[in-house]
């Protein structure tokens, strides 16, 4: 057995300081048990959100030597031996206590987004006929465990702080689900422009460097709305088909 | 505390899991105002967790299926002391409840006519359990909180209910404190639905997660409720074994119905070895013909490994202790062999498994389509809980109702897989309702200041004896220390005795907990409230696994090792006392209809 | 217990941290620093090669830096040298290379992964992922003018796919060469060797765009219905997920396409023949 020593953020939002531990690391330890451990031997009030240990829930969410991560999910083995382990709250969201963040402004963001809107069951048993290929893209996006280390990075909240504008990551993976969903009839187009400003977006694919369930933000949900967005804002010929009513009806531009 | 918050709901529900947030979802669409707590943030609760899939008789891939033998899969798998009209309900409801989540915006998998694919799991008859691979629990949890969220619901996370409050013989709401700042809140409330999940933290391997301290058991039973069949705690067989840090974290039976097959150290597949005679029938006595059963053979029957999930954690436990097990103490779960028979079979594993080969590969660096697992059993699943009205979901006290794993009578003496998602969405429906309906025509009582006062002074009372009292991390230990050496898969009476005298002892020990320092986000704190509740839901276990003097579904007794006629015809409840020690009393089975047991007869 | 002072302005909501202030320590620089150099010194070449208007051609080879050829002094021309009525600067030699290059040119400018390249790279808006950015006034993204042009990336991608054209155009005639008698035979020199592998990485990098990824199927609700097209979208999304690589690979590919003409032109080096039929 291995001693590790850990610079684990301690404080609130008035203040605090990077605080040096050091704990035995047994085989297959992670991030998080180390922290467990801490806080049965030394700092029992120690702040730390979590829930399944498993990377299933994203709860435990925080900063390991810079990289947003979480902390269930960090092998100790992986980390430089011999290092200390520097973990931090996430920057991008207001600090309760220690490595705990508030995240509620997510919440909020959620809920601002049109919700589901199927159109009407055309199978007679009253439900929907859907083949797996339809449902391929959406399911990649409903495999989201909302732990918002996209949004952490993300420089557009991270270092310009454009929460009251800009929907972040999450999202648009969230939106980017919807738009896709075979049966859905909403069109939140102008929204992904005017209210979640996809435009601040200048595609830098942190976001999906971070992604815990290794969802291709970027490529796959991100700039498929950007595409949206110019069929029907920025593309004057598309503009004009639909002006003379040409289209397959099948996406924003053609409706 | 001075700064006490009041709120005031006609149905408040206590737990935003599934269960949790369809009672919200239901009891908001009839009108009343909703308030909804949870103790971690919305979206992670356990639910998330569930794997294999949702149990529903769509009979999409195999058109035999039908409620009728879903009801008799249920009741069979349950050892035939569920509540009979409970597993009526829910075999009827399931497949509404199951499409409803689709008009809510959930993708489950397909089949090839683009309807919802339903897979094999132990114990139901047909292909049954409509998933989306082995995530099924984050979709349901995800399409429920996405949906719910735009019915007006009032949503407090990170809030932990300490105390529910009562006026006379009904309930009045409850006392609460708020995780992240300690502040208490008071709600008060027409009706209560509590959906707070299972205890599986009472033990020390488990698949349950911190929240899981049988908070819901617990608040009922102080609260004058009867808890039932509290002796069936189900230990699921494959749980991770290593790394230490992981052990007991969920390997989902998914892993089995999709060709995995359980071997022990000298390679042989013993789960051929020991085939309960109740179950001969319908399972294959040859590798061949489980394999087929997997490749969705109709005519084939299942392999042994999809037997009930008590009998396959024994048969486990006895390959360990035979000294057949796997270097860290497990056996050997391999879905690796498929690669001879599938094309392409590690991308097929990939594909069908993909949470599982995540795991392995973040958690124990395996992977999973080149080197067998290794697995043994974990506490997963309560089948006991609070008593309720079958159709109401109402407890014993009036007001306050129970939904999802916290409430007893579905699963009888074993659960199957995937009962318990179509557990949480269709007696969550009809607990939000009957909840809706309830506070409606009872309007909520006036507060009683003495109880928020006497909750208050109980929670803050670790903070005066500070850190010269007892640690709150060591009783919790030592608690579950005591459960699973004794109280385990493997029981007698005693070794119960002794962990109930253990338990007295602990009781001693959580009454002196003290905390340091302060009260935002202080999970030393958060541990020593817990406290009451893990005691109350393990001497309750205890109590009742004492008394029954047979071995049964999740109860297993080795000096009482058969099942026992007297036995199979009783529940055993448990209240508080007058003098305010536990009671634990024999009732009588609910008795099934003519037309349910025609249904059993039929399907035998 | 030691502690250490950490900034807890950079934990606090909406404070930006320092420029390059980070936790990380991996060499986050590397990548931006590459990116630099690699687009950097394309952008200057280019830039060079473009305004020289010779040693572009050489018999059957030109470098499609300057293809399609509208009008020009190489027989490769269109149509003709510069007309008469075309103004052109002074200041410049006259160069069919800058009437054409604006086209390929603004497709990799608008194109989606060198944006997030170049922002990082040449704007360090951010540096690195999770790197603190230099101090500066307002942040506008692409929502507004002047990059709120990004989104008309896909008419450049028609553009490039029309020059693309000419390209294969230009690799049939370098693998015929004019005998003595005054015919042409067909054979394969290192140049065509090199005009073909371009055009090759060219295609792969066009058809990776994403797009065209939406163009072609990814704008649709439900493929089944259209299983052309979804077939062609999974073509399009597998070399979409290699289009970083693409990109870097086409890039120096033309370049060196340029180089390679530019030198045999200047008779640096000679295109060797390979074999002829």
């Amino acid at each position: 057995m291995a001693q590790a020593t850990f610079q684990i953020f301690r404080g609130d939002s008035k203040g605090g300081a990077l605080q040096t531990y050091t704990t035995d690391v047994g085989e297959g330890m992670v991030a998080l048990d180390c922290v467990h451990q801490i806080q049965a031997e030394s700092a029992p009030d120690l702040a730390v959100r979590w829930n399944c240990k498993a990377g299933k829930c994203g709860s435990c969410s925080a900063e390991v030597n810079g990289r947003p991560r979480l902390l269930c999910m960090t092998r100790m083995a992986d980390l430089p031996e011999g290092e200390p382990v520097r973990i931090e709250p996430m920057h991008t969201f207001p600090l309760l206590r220690d490595l705990v963040t508030d995240v509620s402004w997510n919440y909020g963001v959620k809920k601002k987004i049109a919700k589901f809107a199927p159109r009407k069951p055309d199978a007679a048993d009253g439900s929907w006929r859907m083949q797996q290929e339809d449902i391929d893209r959406v399911q990649e996006f409903r495999k989201c465990i909302e732990c918002y280390l996209c949004q952490d990075v993300c420089h557009v909240l991270r270092d310009h702080a454009k929460h009251d504008e800009f929907a972040g990551p999450r999202f648009f993976v969230y939106t980017a689900a919807l738009e896709m969903h075979p049966i859905d009839t909403g069109d939140r187009i102008d929204a992904v422009k005017d209210e979640q400003n996809i435009g601040y977006c200048n595609i830098t694919k942190c976001c999906t460097t971070v992604c815990p369930e290794g969802i291709t933000i970027t490529d796959n949900a991100i700039i498929p709305l950007k595409e949206r967005v110019a069929d029907k804002h920025y593309d004057p010929l598309l503009w004009l088909a639909r002006k003379l009513g040409i289209g397959d009806g099948e996406t924003g531009a053609g409706a | 505390m001075t700064e006490t918050q009041s709120l005031d709901y006609d149905v408040l529900v206590v737990g935003a899991g599934g269960a949790g947030l369809r009672a919200a979802i239901e009891a908001a669409a009839a009108g009343v105002r909703v308030g909804l707590v949870c103790k971690s943030l919305l979206g992670k609760a356990h639910t998330v967790m569930a794997e294999g899939g949702v149990a529903a008789a769509l009979a999409h891939v195999d058109d035999r299926d039908s409620w009728r033998v879903h009801f008799a899969d249920t009741m069979r798998g349950g050892q035939y002391v569920n509540h009979p009209r409970m597993a009526e309900l829910h075999a009827q409801e399931a497949p509404e409840r199951v499409r409803e989540l689709e008009t809510w915006g959930a993708l489950f998998d397909r089949t090839k006519d683009g309807r919802i694919l339903q897979r094999n799991f132990g114990g139901h008859r047909y292909p049954r359990l409509a998933h989306v691979g082995d995530r099924t629990g984050l979709e349901m949890i995800r399409t429920l909180q996405d949906h719910g969220i735009h019915q007006g619901i009032e949503v407090h996370m990170e809030v932990t209910v300490v105390d529910l409050l009562k006026d006379g013989d009904r309930i009045a709401g409850c006392v609460a404190y708020d995780r992240d700042r300690g502040r208490l809140r008071v709600f008060r409330a027409g009706a209560v639905v509590l959906a707070t999940g299972g205890i599986g933290r009472a033990f020390r391997i488990t698949s349950n997660s911190w929240e899981y301290t049988g908070d819901g058991q617990s608040l009922a039973y102080h609260a004058g409720a009867d808890l039932l069949d509290m002796e069936f705690v189900q230990f699921h067989p494959t749980g991770m074994v290593w790394p230490p840090s992981v052990r007991g974290i969920l390997v989902t039976e998914g892993v089995r119905g999709e060709g995995g097959v359980l071997r022990n150290s000298d390679g042989k597949r013993f789960m051929f070895a020991d085939i309960p005679d109740n179950y001969r029938g319908q399972t294959a006595d040859n590798e061949e013909e489980g394999w087929r059963y997997c490749q969705g053979d109709k005519d084939a029957r299942r392999p042994p490994e999809l037997l009930t999930r008590d009998h396959v954690a024994r048969c486990i436990m006895r390959e360990v202790k035979a000294g057949r097990g796997s270097p860290h103490g497990g056996v050997f779960l391999d879905i690796a062999w498929i690669k001879a028979r599938v094309p392409n079979g590690a991308d097929h594993i990939r594909r069908k498994l993909p949470s599982m080969y995540h795991q392995f590969k973040e958690l124990a660096g395996i992977d999973i389509t080149a080197v067998p697992m290794e697995v043994g059993p974990t506490t997963h699943y309560v089948m006991g809980g609070i008593r309720v009205d079958p159709d109401t979901q109402m407890s014993t006290v009036a007001g306050l109702f129970a939904a999802g794993e916290c409430a007893a009578g579905l699963h009888g003496a074993n659960r199957l897989g995937g009962n318990s998602l179509s557990d949480l969405i269709v007696f969550g429906k009809r607990a939000g309702e009957h909840a809706a309906r309830f506070a409606r025509e009872n309007p909520a009582p006036p507060v009683d200041g003495a109880q928020v006062a006497a909750a208050q002074q109980r929670v803050l009372a670790p903070f005066e004896r500070s850190v010269q009292g007892e640690n709150a991390y060591a009783v919790q230990h030592a608690l579950q220390d005591t459960m699973q050496d004794l109280v385990g898969i493997v029981r007698n009476e005693d070794e119960m005795a002794e962990a109930l005298r253990q338990i007295d002892a602990l009781k001693v020990r959580a009454d002196n907990v003290g905390v340091g320092g302060h009260r935002e986000y202080n999970p030393g704190w958060h541990t020593a409230i817990d406290l009451r509740n893990l005691l109350t839901v393990s001497e309750a276990v205890t109590r009742a696994a004492l008394l029954r003097r047979e071995s049964r579904g999740g109860h297993f007794r080795d000096d009482f090792p058969d099942k026992d006629k007297h036995w199979g015809g009783v529940n055993l409840a448990i209240r508080k006392g007058e003098d305010g020690g536990m009671v634990v009393e024999e009732r009588p089975v609910v008795a099934m209809t003519e037309a349910q047991q025609a249904i059993i007869a039929e399907m035998a | 217990m030691a502690t250490t002072a950490v900034p807890t302005d950079r934990l606090r909501f909406g404070r930006p941290a320092g420029f390059a202030q980070t936790a990380r320590r991996d060499a986050w620089w590397i990548e931006p620093v590459l990116t630099l150099v690699g687009l950097g010194s394309f952008v200057v070449y280019a830039t060079w090669a473009a305004l020289q208007g010779k040693f572009y051609y050489i018999g059957n080879l030109l470098s499609p830096f300057y293809s399609p050829e509208i009008w020009g002094p190489s027989p490769h021309a269109m149509f003709g040298p510069q007309p008469a009525w075309l103004p052109w600067p002074s200041f410049l030699p006259f160069s069919a290379a800058i009437l054409v290059l604006a086209i390929p040119g603004n497709f990799r400018l608008t194109c989606y992964y060198y944006r997030g390249a170049y922002y990082k790279a040449f704007w360090a808006d951010p540096p690195a992922c999770g790197v603190g950015e230099p101090a500066r006034g307002s942040y506008l993204g692409e929502r507004t003018l002047p990059l709120v042009m990004q989104n008309v990336h896909r008419y450049f991608l028609y553009g490039a796919i029309l020059v693309w054209f000419f390209l294969v155009h230009d690799v049939w005639k370098a693998v015929w060469f004019l005998q003595a008698d005054g015919t042409e035979a067909l054979g394969l020199s290192v140049g065509g060797v090199v005009l073909a592998v371009n055009v090759v990485l060219l295609w792969f990098y066009c058809t990776g765009c994403h797009s065209l990824r939406h163009l072609i199927g990814g704008r649709l609700k439900v493929f089944s219905k259209h299983p052309m097209q979804h077939m062609a979208w999974k073509v399009v999304t597998w070399l979409n997920c290699r289009h970083k690589l693409f990109a870097w690979c086409s890039l120096f590919s033309v370049g060196f396409s340029d180089i390679y003409v530019r030198l045999c032109a200047m008779g640096v080096w000679h295109d060797l023949r390979l074999f002829m039929i």
